[in-house]
């Protein structure tokens, strides 16, 4: 999807993503010629519904884990795929992770992982991503 | 005043979707150069025995020393990892691994991700379920496809739910690869609603191998000879219908493995693999 500046006739540009709570996906863009801001709130089951094609607005960088789609959205596929290879990103952490610049958040993601996995935890929340930032001192992450 | 479309509209989408949807379609393409053939095993009816005629065609493939994977694509109702007694799973960094059955046929079956007997329930599951379940199922298939370890195989069997839109879905996975293997039950029931399901795998151009016929005759336990059990004639009528081979024909036998069962039906695999190809 495109937005469009109506006055100016310019693409308006993306700069945010959000996932504020209740389900809500915000995606925020700006006018690049008269500054105009506008957010994007999609719904909870339109939210769900670009989630369940294993996609996320704004695009993925990342190589995602083996079976991203059936740990995210099968009841229960998470235990029985987990302790094999690496933990599994929770919604929240993930979006967190998101702010990082994409240039680094392959690594970002990779340290995150590697710190989990030692301490034999299978999920990442955004209390583990605390804790892991504290504990390595990556207040910048 | 008259909006510029999409296209007119020059810059980059920063949604990326259409991007990230044509990766996940590389992916698939990519596993798939290492599979040499596949045979989605199919009928318009349930309970004919698409399950245990896709597991005899895998062991006996399997027996003629063929590499040979099984993909369970009913993801609701789960049944051909038991039939072939199918193992645990594992996951590397980067992929599944399938399960070992009998004959060391390789299974992935969402049984194997899901819980005793539990159903396949869909996490934020609400009212609106309907609008994103298919989604989520063609979803879950090309997952099963495309990070699973498969390793090279000369044949994947691919069982499908009972009804046409399972073999819909495939074929948007994986256009020009699969052929449909048709099972039916001599009943005029059974003709009928898999003349339909053949004439909607037809609707995607999805070739067919040929059909099965299953429960042909009845082989009871303590008899020697089988006898008859349904009236009809559906797999040759199929057949001549829709022009295709009857590629064989396999009796009932109550409890009969189907890893056992492979010298029942003499020759229908390489009957089978001869029109794979
Ligand atoms: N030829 C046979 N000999 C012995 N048992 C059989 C035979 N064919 C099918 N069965 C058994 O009959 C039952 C139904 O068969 P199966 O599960 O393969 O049908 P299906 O078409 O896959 O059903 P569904 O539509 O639910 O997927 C199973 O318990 C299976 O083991
Ligand atoms: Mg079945």
């Amino acid at each position: 999807m495109k937005f469009l500046c109506i006055d100016c006739d310019a693409q308006m540009e993306f700069f945010d993503r959000q996932e504020p709570g209740d389900g809500t996906f915000a995606a925020a863009f700006a006018c690049p010629t008269c500054g105009r801001r506008v957010a994007m709130l999609a719904n909870p089951m339109e939210t769900h519904l670009v989630g369940s094609l294993g996609v996320t607005i704004g695009g993925n960088t990342l190589d995602q884990d083996p079976l991203h789609l059936v740990k995210s959205h099968v009841e229960g596929a998470e235990g029985k795929l987990a302790g094999h290879g690496r933990p599994a990103w929770t919604p929240e952490s993930r979006s967190r992770l998101d702010r990082v610049p994409s240039f680094v958040r392959g690594m970002v993601m990779k340290i995150y992982n590697e710190w989990a996995m030692e301490r034999g935890i299978s999920e990442i929340t955004p209390d583990v991503m605390d804790e892991a930032r504290v504990d390595l001192g990556l207040e910048e992450m | 005043m008259r909006y510029r479309t999409y296209h007119d509209v020059p810059g980059k989408d920063r949604s990326q979707l259409a991007h990230q949807v044509a990766a996940q379609r590389a992916r698939v393409t990519e596993r798939l150069g290492a599979i040499d053939r596949v045979v989605a095993v199919m009928s318009g009816k349930g309970g004919v025995g698409k399950s245990y005629v896709a597991s005899v065609l895998a062991t006996a493939a399997s027996e003629a020393g063929k590499a040979v994977g099984v993909l369970d694509a009913d993801l609701n109702s789960p049944t051909v990892g038991r039939l072939l007694n199918a193992g645990p799973l594992n996951m590397t960094d980067v992929a599944m691994l399938p399960a070992v059955g009998d004959r060391g046929v390789r299974v992935v079956s969402s049984d194997l991700v899901l819980d005793e007997d539990a159903p396949l329930r869909w996490r934020g599951a609400s009212s609106e379920e309907f609008v994103w379940r298919g989604t989520l199922e063609v979803g879950m298939l090309r997952e099963f496809l495309a990070d699973v370890e498969w390793g090279q195989l000369d044949l994947l069997v691919v069982d499908l739910p009972p009804g046409a839109d399972a073999a819909k879905d495939l074929m948007t996975l994986i256009p020009s690869v699969a052929h449909g293997l048709v099972v039916t039950i001599p009943t005029e029931e059974s003709r009928r609603s898999v003349a339909r399901a053949i004439q909607a795998a037809q609707d995607v151009n999805m070739p067919l191998a040929g059909i099965v016929e299953n429960m042909s005759a009845y082989h009871s336990p303590d008899r020697g000879e089988p006898g008859p059990l349904f009236d009809g004639d559906a797999g040759a009528a199929l057949a001549t219908e829709f022009d295709l081979p009857l590629l064989g024909r396999l009796p009932l036998r109550p409890g009969r493995s189907p890893a056992d069962a492979v010298g029942d039906a003499p020759g229908l695999v390489d009957r089978v693999l001869e029109r794979l190809l």
